[in-house]
Protein backbone atom coordinates (compact mmCIF):
# COMPACT_ATOMS: atom_id res chain seq x y z
CA UNK A 1 0.00 0.00 0.00
CA UNK A 2 1.21 3.22 -0.96
CA UNK A 3 1.25 6.09 1.64
CA UNK A 4 -1.34 8.66 1.70
CA UNK A 5 0.60 11.83 2.87
CA UNK A 6 3.44 12.31 -0.05
CA UNK A 7 6.58 13.96 2.13
CA UNK A 8 6.01 17.34 0.27
CA UNK A 9 2.49 17.54 2.29
CA UNK A 10 4.74 18.04 5.84
CA UNK A 11 5.17 21.96 4.85
CA UNK A 12 1.24 22.11 5.29
CA UNK A 13 0.74 20.48 8.16
CA UNK A 14 3.69 22.30 9.38
CA UNK A 15 2.39 25.30 8.18
CA UNK A 16 -0.65 24.57 9.49
CA UNK A 17 0.08 25.12 13.14
CA UNK A 18 1.63 28.20 12.54
CA UNK A 19 -1.25 29.83 10.90
CA UNK A 20 -3.47 28.09 13.90
CA UNK A 21 -1.58 29.93 15.93
CA UNK A 22 -1.04 33.24 14.36
CA UNK A 23 -5.23 33.25 14.20
CA UNK A 24 -5.93 32.01 17.59
CA UNK A 25 -2.80 34.52 18.90
CA UNK A 26 -4.17 37.49 16.74
CA UNK A 27 -7.91 36.84 17.74
CA UNK A 28 -7.59 37.27 21.38
CA UNK A 29 -5.36 40.18 20.95
CA UNK A 30 -8.00 41.40 18.99
CA UNK A 31 -10.89 40.21 21.33
CA UNK A 32 -8.45 41.84 24.53
CA UNK A 33 -7.91 44.99 22.82
CA UNK A 34 -11.77 45.40 22.35
CA UNK A 35 -12.61 45.52 25.91
CA UNK A 36 -10.38 48.49 26.61
CA UNK A 37 -11.91 50.74 23.93
CA UNK A 38 -14.85 52.97 24.11
CA UNK A 39 -16.52 50.22 22.14
CA UNK A 40 -16.86 48.27 25.46
CA UNK A 41 -16.63 50.33 28.40
CA UNK A 42 -18.36 53.52 26.91
CA UNK A 43 -15.49 55.94 27.41
CA UNK A 44 -15.50 58.86 25.08
CA UNK A 45 -18.73 57.91 23.97
CA UNK A 46 -21.70 60.41 23.88
CA UNK A 47 -25.42 59.56 23.65
CA UNK A 48 -28.58 60.93 22.11
CA UNK A 49 -30.23 62.59 25.04
CA UNK A 50 -33.95 63.95 25.16
CA UNK A 51 -32.40 67.50 25.74
CA UNK A 52 -29.11 68.64 24.07
CA UNK A 53 -28.42 69.93 27.43
CA UNK A 54 -24.70 71.44 27.70
CA UNK A 55 -22.61 71.21 30.57
CA UNK A 56 -19.80 73.53 28.85
CA UNK A 57 -22.50 76.42 28.72
CA UNK A 58 -24.17 75.97 32.29
CA UNK A 59 -21.02 75.44 33.90
CA UNK A 60 -18.53 76.63 31.86
CA UNK A 61 -19.89 79.70 30.99
CA UNK A 62 -22.48 80.37 33.20
CA UNK A 63 -20.47 79.16 36.34
CA UNK A 64 -23.64 77.41 37.91
CA UNK A 65 -22.27 75.02 40.73
CA UNK A 66 -22.11 71.43 40.48
CA UNK A 67 -24.46 71.34 43.03
CA UNK A 68 -26.85 73.43 41.89
CA UNK A 69 -28.53 70.84 40.04
CA UNK A 70 -26.72 67.91 41.78
CA UNK A 71 -27.79 68.94 45.21
CA UNK A 72 -27.08 65.62 46.67
CA UNK A 73 -23.80 64.44 46.16
CA UNK A 74 -22.42 65.40 49.18
CA UNK A 75 -24.74 63.91 51.73
CA UNK A 76 -25.72 60.64 49.41
CA UNK A 77 -24.38 57.61 47.55
CA UNK A 78 -26.00 58.80 44.60
CA UNK A 79 -25.39 62.46 42.96
CA UNK A 80 -29.22 63.34 42.04
CA UNK A 81 -30.02 63.90 38.38
CA UNK A 82 -31.95 67.22 39.31
CA UNK A 83 -35.76 67.53 38.60
CA UNK A 84 -37.32 69.07 36.20
CA UNK A 85 -38.71 71.84 38.86
CA UNK A 86 -34.68 72.74 39.19
CA UNK A 87 -34.72 73.71 35.31
CA UNK A 88 -37.79 75.41 35.43
CA UNK A 89 -36.04 77.62 38.18
CA UNK A 90 -34.39 79.58 35.42
CA UNK A 91 -36.04 78.39 32.35
CA UNK A 92 -39.60 79.53 33.42
CA UNK A 93 -38.40 82.58 32.64
CA UNK A 94 -35.62 82.32 30.14
CA UNK A 95 -35.70 80.38 26.94
CA UNK A 96 -39.61 80.08 27.61
CA UNK A 97 -39.94 79.73 23.79
CA UNK A 98 -36.78 77.45 22.56
CA UNK A 99 -38.47 74.87 20.70
CA UNK A 100 -34.94 73.20 22.01
CA UNK A 101 -36.57 72.83 25.49
CA UNK A 102 -39.92 71.73 24.51
CA UNK A 103 -39.31 68.55 26.26
CA UNK A 104 -38.34 69.91 29.39
CA UNK A 105 -41.41 71.94 29.31
CA UNK A 106 -43.99 68.82 28.72
CA UNK A 107 -42.30 67.08 31.33
CA UNK A 108 -43.20 69.67 33.78
CA UNK A 109 -46.27 70.37 32.53
CA UNK A 110 -47.40 66.42 32.63
CA UNK A 111 -45.34 65.80 35.48
CA UNK A 112 -43.51 62.89 33.63
CA UNK A 113 -39.84 62.58 34.24
CA UNK A 114 -37.29 63.18 31.24
CA UNK A 115 -35.34 59.98 30.16
CA UNK A 116 -31.86 60.59 30.19
CA UNK A 117 -29.36 57.88 29.14
CA UNK A 118 -27.48 57.33 31.82
CA UNK A 119 -23.44 58.16 30.83
CA UNK A 120 -21.76 56.90 33.61
CA UNK A 121 -23.11 53.81 34.55
CA UNK A 122 -21.00 51.52 37.17
CA UNK A 123 -21.97 47.35 37.15
CA UNK A 124 -24.43 46.91 39.56
CA UNK A 125 -22.06 44.88 41.60
CA UNK A 126 -19.61 47.56 42.78
CA UNK A 127 -21.02 49.31 45.89
CA UNK A 128 -20.08 52.83 44.73
CA UNK A 129 -20.49 56.30 47.33
CA UNK A 130 -20.79 59.94 46.25
CA UNK A 131 -20.70 61.86 49.48
CA UNK A 132 -17.17 59.73 50.93
CA UNK A 133 -15.34 60.30 47.83
CA UNK A 134 -16.30 64.32 47.97
CA UNK A 135 -16.23 64.56 51.63
CA UNK A 136 -12.08 63.19 51.50
CA UNK A 137 -11.14 65.37 48.68
CA UNK A 138 -11.33 63.79 45.54
CA UNK A 139 -13.00 65.95 43.05
CA UNK A 140 -15.56 66.00 40.32
CA UNK A 141 -13.12 66.47 37.59
CA UNK A 142 -11.01 63.81 38.59
CA UNK A 143 -13.42 61.22 37.42
CA UNK A 144 -15.93 63.34 35.48
CA UNK A 145 -13.02 64.79 33.73
CA UNK A 146 -13.62 68.35 32.71
CA UNK A 147 -17.73 68.72 32.56
CA UNK A 148 -17.18 72.33 32.10
CA UNK A 149 -15.73 71.64 28.80
CA UNK A 150 -18.29 69.37 27.46
CA UNK A 151 -21.10 70.52 25.16
CA UNK A 152 -22.21 66.88 25.63
CA UNK A 153 -21.82 64.74 28.14
CA UNK A 154 -19.20 61.52 27.77
CA UNK A 155 -17.61 59.14 30.12
CA UNK A 156 -13.95 60.85 30.45
CA UNK A 157 -12.67 57.46 32.40
CA UNK A 158 -12.87 53.69 31.42
CA UNK A 159 -14.58 53.44 34.67
CA UNK A 160 -13.06 49.86 34.31
CA UNK A 161 -11.85 48.22 37.92
CA UNK A 162 -7.97 48.79 37.30
CA UNK A 163 -8.91 52.24 36.90
CA UNK A 164 -10.72 52.67 40.52
CA UNK A 165 -7.48 51.02 41.88
CA UNK A 166 -5.28 53.35 40.29
CA UNK A 167 -6.66 55.81 43.02
CA UNK A 168 -7.25 53.45 45.93
CA UNK A 169 -3.53 52.23 45.67
CA UNK A 170 -2.17 55.63 45.67
CA UNK A 171 -4.63 58.34 46.85
CA UNK A 172 -2.00 60.97 47.69
CA UNK A 173 -1.76 61.74 44.15
CA UNK A 174 -5.41 62.54 43.09
CA UNK A 175 -6.73 63.98 46.64
CA UNK A 176 -6.77 67.92 46.85
CA UNK A 177 -7.92 70.12 49.54
CA UNK A 178 -11.91 70.00 50.48
CA UNK A 179 -12.74 73.65 49.18
CA UNK A 180 -11.41 72.55 45.71
CA UNK A 181 -13.45 69.43 45.09
CA UNK A 182 -16.14 71.80 42.63
CA UNK A 183 -13.47 73.85 40.83
CA UNK A 184 -12.89 72.09 37.48
CA UNK A 185 -9.66 73.49 37.08
CA UNK A 186 -7.64 72.41 39.51
CA UNK A 187 -3.90 71.31 39.55
CA UNK A 188 -1.89 70.00 42.14
CA UNK A 189 0.34 73.00 43.00
CA UNK A 190 4.35 72.26 41.36
CA UNK A 191 5.85 73.80 44.58
CA UNK A 192 4.04 71.68 47.16
CA UNK A 193 4.48 67.71 46.25
CA UNK A 194 3.97 66.50 50.10
CA UNK A 195 0.23 67.87 49.40
CA UNK A 196 -1.65 64.71 48.61
CA UNK A 197 0.55 62.76 51.62
CA UNK A 198 -0.78 65.78 53.90
CA UNK A 199 -4.26 65.58 53.03
CA UNK A 200 -4.05 62.05 52.83
CA UNK A 201 -3.62 62.08 56.58
CA UNK A 202 -5.64 65.22 57.87
CA UNK A 203 -8.91 63.73 56.01
CA UNK A 204 -8.03 60.33 57.86
CA UNK A 205 -8.31 58.52 54.38
CA UNK A 206 -8.40 54.37 55.01
CA UNK A 207 -5.46 52.47 54.73
CA UNK A 208 -4.20 51.15 51.13
CA UNK A 209 -5.05 47.85 52.19
CA UNK A 210 -8.98 48.64 53.15
CA UNK A 211 -8.89 50.38 50.37
CA UNK A 212 -7.91 47.69 48.07
CA UNK A 213 -10.07 45.08 50.42
CA UNK A 214 -12.53 43.46 47.94
CA UNK A 215 -15.37 44.20 50.14
CA UNK A 216 -14.81 48.01 50.08
CA UNK A 217 -16.45 48.05 46.81
CA UNK A 218 -18.03 44.51 45.90
CA UNK A 219 -20.31 44.66 49.56
CA UNK B 1 -16.85 41.51 26.22
CA UNK B 2 -20.29 41.83 24.63
CA UNK B 3 -21.07 38.52 26.54
CA UNK B 4 -24.29 38.28 28.64
CA UNK B 5 -24.68 41.70 31.09
CA UNK B 6 -26.72 39.90 33.78
CA UNK B 7 -24.62 40.61 36.53
CA UNK B 8 -24.11 44.00 35.39
CA UNK B 9 -27.76 44.66 35.04
CA UNK B 10 -29.12 43.44 37.85
CA UNK B 11 -32.87 42.92 38.12
CA UNK B 12 -32.69 45.05 41.01
CA UNK B 13 -34.09 48.88 41.63
CA UNK B 14 -31.34 51.69 41.66
CA UNK B 15 -32.09 55.04 42.10
CA UNK B 16 -33.82 56.74 39.20
CA UNK B 17 -33.60 53.31 37.27
CA UNK B 18 -36.70 52.71 35.10
CA UNK B 19 -39.66 49.79 36.34
CA UNK B 20 -41.47 48.27 34.31
CA UNK B 21 -44.09 47.08 37.22
CA UNK B 22 -44.97 51.03 38.29
CA UNK B 23 -47.39 52.48 35.83
CA UNK B 24 -45.41 55.37 35.05
CA UNK B 25 -42.60 53.94 34.55
CA UNK B 26 -40.45 55.18 37.64
CA UNK B 27 -39.16 52.99 40.38
CA UNK B 28 -38.79 55.92 42.71
CA UNK B 29 -42.38 56.17 44.43
CA UNK B 30 -43.49 59.50 45.67
CA UNK B 31 -44.63 59.44 48.69
CA UNK B 32 -47.79 58.56 50.31
CA UNK B 33 -49.54 61.74 51.92
CA UNK B 34 -48.48 62.72 55.49
CA UNK B 35 -45.77 60.02 55.42
CA UNK B 36 -43.04 60.93 57.93
CA UNK B 37 -39.88 59.14 57.37
CA UNK B 38 -37.62 58.35 59.84
CA UNK B 39 -35.43 61.56 61.33
CA UNK B 40 -37.63 63.84 59.47
CA UNK B 41 -40.64 64.77 62.11
CA UNK B 42 -40.66 68.62 61.81
CA UNK B 43 -42.06 68.76 65.61
CA UNK B 44 -40.38 72.28 65.57
CA UNK B 45 -42.96 74.45 63.53
CA UNK B 46 -40.86 77.46 63.53
CA UNK B 47 -37.71 76.23 62.86
CA UNK B 48 -39.37 74.86 59.24
CA UNK B 49 -41.52 77.27 58.62
CA UNK B 50 -39.75 80.46 59.86
CA UNK B 51 -42.60 81.23 61.52
CA UNK B 52 -44.18 81.39 64.78
CA UNK B 53 -47.74 81.62 64.15
CA UNK B 54 -48.30 84.20 61.52
CA UNK B 55 -45.14 86.31 62.93
CA UNK B 56 -42.02 85.19 61.22
CA UNK B 57 -38.98 84.95 63.73
CA UNK B 58 -36.71 87.42 64.56
CA UNK B 59 -34.25 85.78 65.99
CA UNK B 60 -32.02 82.75 64.22
CA UNK B 61 -33.48 79.08 66.28
CA UNK B 62 -29.67 77.75 66.29
CA UNK B 63 -26.93 79.16 67.63
CA UNK B 64 -25.60 81.36 65.32
CA UNK B 65 -21.89 79.87 64.94
CA UNK B 66 -18.77 81.08 62.64
CA UNK B 67 -19.68 77.29 60.89
CA UNK B 68 -22.93 78.59 60.76
CA UNK B 69 -22.05 81.34 58.39
CA UNK B 70 -19.35 80.04 56.32
CA UNK B 71 -22.01 76.83 55.47
CA UNK B 72 -24.45 80.10 54.94
CA UNK B 73 -22.12 81.63 52.69
CA UNK B 74 -20.94 78.20 50.71
CA UNK B 75 -24.53 77.66 49.87
CA UNK B 76 -25.62 81.55 49.59
CA UNK B 77 -23.27 81.40 46.49
CA UNK B 78 -24.10 78.04 45.24
CA UNK B 79 -27.98 78.45 44.98
CA UNK B 80 -28.89 81.99 45.11
CA UNK B 81 -25.67 84.10 43.57
CA UNK B 82 -26.78 82.80 40.21
CA UNK B 83 -29.43 85.75 40.59
CA UNK B 84 -28.58 87.50 43.86
CA UNK B 85 -25.11 87.99 43.15
CA UNK B 86 -22.51 87.01 45.84
CA UNK B 87 -22.70 90.48 46.58
CA UNK B 88 -26.60 90.75 47.25
CA UNK B 89 -27.33 93.46 45.00
CA UNK B 90 -29.66 91.33 43.01
CA UNK B 91 -27.98 91.90 39.86
CA UNK B 92 -26.28 87.94 39.28
CA UNK B 93 -25.53 85.91 35.79
CA UNK B 94 -28.86 84.86 35.02
CA UNK B 95 -30.52 88.44 35.38
CA UNK B 96 -27.84 89.64 32.68
CA UNK B 97 -29.40 86.69 30.65
CA UNK B 98 -32.82 88.29 31.32
CA UNK B 99 -34.36 86.94 34.39
CA UNK B 100 -36.35 89.49 36.12
CA UNK B 101 -34.26 91.56 38.93
CA UNK B 102 -34.68 91.00 42.69
CA UNK B 103 -34.56 93.55 44.89
CA UNK B 104 -30.82 94.22 46.36
CA UNK B 105 -30.51 93.09 49.99
CA UNK B 106 -29.40 96.56 50.47
CA UNK B 107 -32.40 98.41 51.08
CA UNK B 108 -33.94 99.41 54.07
CA UNK B 109 -37.30 97.09 53.36
CA UNK B 110 -35.10 93.76 53.72
CA UNK B 111 -32.56 95.02 55.57
CA UNK B 112 -35.90 95.55 58.61
CA UNK B 113 -37.76 92.10 57.77
CA UNK B 114 -37.38 89.48 60.51
CA UNK B 115 -34.82 87.03 59.53
CA UNK B 116 -37.70 84.25 59.50
CA UNK B 117 -39.01 86.18 55.85
CA UNK B 118 -35.94 84.79 54.12
CA UNK B 119 -36.30 81.21 55.71
CA UNK B 120 -40.05 81.38 54.23
CA UNK B 121 -39.01 82.83 51.11
CA UNK B 122 -36.01 80.32 50.14
CA UNK B 123 -38.71 77.91 51.16
CA UNK B 124 -42.07 78.71 49.14
CA UNK B 125 -40.67 81.01 46.69
CA UNK B 126 -41.82 84.86 46.47
CA UNK B 127 -43.08 86.54 43.13
CA UNK B 128 -40.91 85.54 40.48
CA UNK B 129 -38.35 83.11 42.50
CA UNK B 130 -39.58 79.91 43.01
CA UNK B 131 -39.38 78.05 46.12
CA UNK B 132 -36.20 75.81 46.66
CA UNK B 133 -37.42 73.70 49.43
CA UNK B 134 -36.47 70.44 47.90
CA UNK B 135 -32.37 71.93 46.48
CA UNK B 136 -31.48 73.33 50.15
CA UNK B 137 -32.78 71.37 53.35
CA UNK B 138 -33.99 73.98 56.53
CA UNK B 139 -30.59 73.87 58.28
CA UNK B 140 -29.13 75.30 55.41
CA UNK B 141 -31.76 77.82 54.76
CA UNK B 142 -31.29 79.21 58.40
CA UNK B 143 -27.52 79.99 57.34
CA UNK B 144 -28.22 81.54 54.12
CA UNK B 145 -30.87 83.49 56.30
CA UNK B 146 -27.84 84.40 58.80
CA UNK B 147 -25.42 84.66 56.00
CA UNK B 148 -27.78 87.40 54.29
CA UNK B 149 -27.76 89.58 57.39
CA UNK B 150 -23.97 89.35 57.77
CA UNK B 151 -23.83 90.69 53.63
CA UNK B 152 -26.43 93.58 54.54
CA UNK B 153 -24.46 94.32 57.56
CA UNK B 154 -20.98 94.20 54.95
CA UNK B 155 -22.65 96.76 53.07
CA UNK B 156 -23.93 99.12 55.25
CA UNK B 157 -21.09 99.54 57.89
CA UNK B 158 -19.16 102.29 58.61
CA UNK B 159 -15.07 102.21 59.12
CA UNK B 160 -15.93 102.18 62.86
CA UNK B 161 -17.42 99.34 62.75
CA UNK B 162 -14.24 97.19 61.70
CA UNK B 163 -12.42 95.87 64.78
CA UNK B 164 -9.30 98.42 64.75
CA UNK B 165 -6.24 95.21 64.08
CA UNK B 166 -8.50 94.47 60.72
CA UNK B 167 -9.06 98.12 59.72
CA UNK B 168 -5.54 98.99 59.42
CA UNK B 169 -5.09 95.87 57.13
CA UNK B 170 -8.05 97.63 54.91
CA UNK B 171 -6.17 100.95 54.31
CA UNK B 172 -2.81 99.04 53.51
CA UNK B 173 -4.23 97.24 50.34
CA UNK B 174 -6.84 99.34 48.36
CA UNK B 175 -10.49 98.31 47.88
CA UNK B 176 -11.73 98.28 44.82
CA UNK B 177 -14.61 101.48 44.19
CA UNK B 178 -18.29 99.52 44.60
CA UNK B 179 -20.02 97.93 41.63
CA UNK B 180 -17.13 98.74 39.38
CA UNK B 181 -15.77 94.54 39.90
CA UNK B 182 -14.71 93.03 36.92
CA UNK B 183 -17.56 89.91 35.89
CA UNK B 184 -16.62 87.20 34.53
CA UNK B 185 -19.56 86.20 32.57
Amino acid sequence: MSQIFLRPFNIYSKLSIVVTAVLVGGLSIIVFGMSWTGYVTGQGVTRDQPIQFSHAHHVGSMGIDCRYCHSTVEESAFANIPPTKTCMNCHAQIWTNAPILEPVRASFRDNRPLQWWRIHDLPDFVYFNHSIHVNKGVGCATCHGQVDRMPLLYQEASLQMRWCLDCHRNPAKYVRPRDQVFNMNWEPPADDPGLGERLVKEYKIMDVRQLTSCSTCHR
Amino acid sequence: MACRQDMHNQPKYIPLRESEFFADGSSARPLVEDTVARGTLQDDSAFYTGKSGTQELDTLPLPLTKELLDRGEARYNIFCAPCHDRRGNGVGMIVHRGYRQPPSYHIDRLRQVPIGHFFDVITNGFGAMPDYRAQIPPRDRWAIAAYIRALQLSQHASAADIPAPERDKLSQTSAPPQGTEKREH
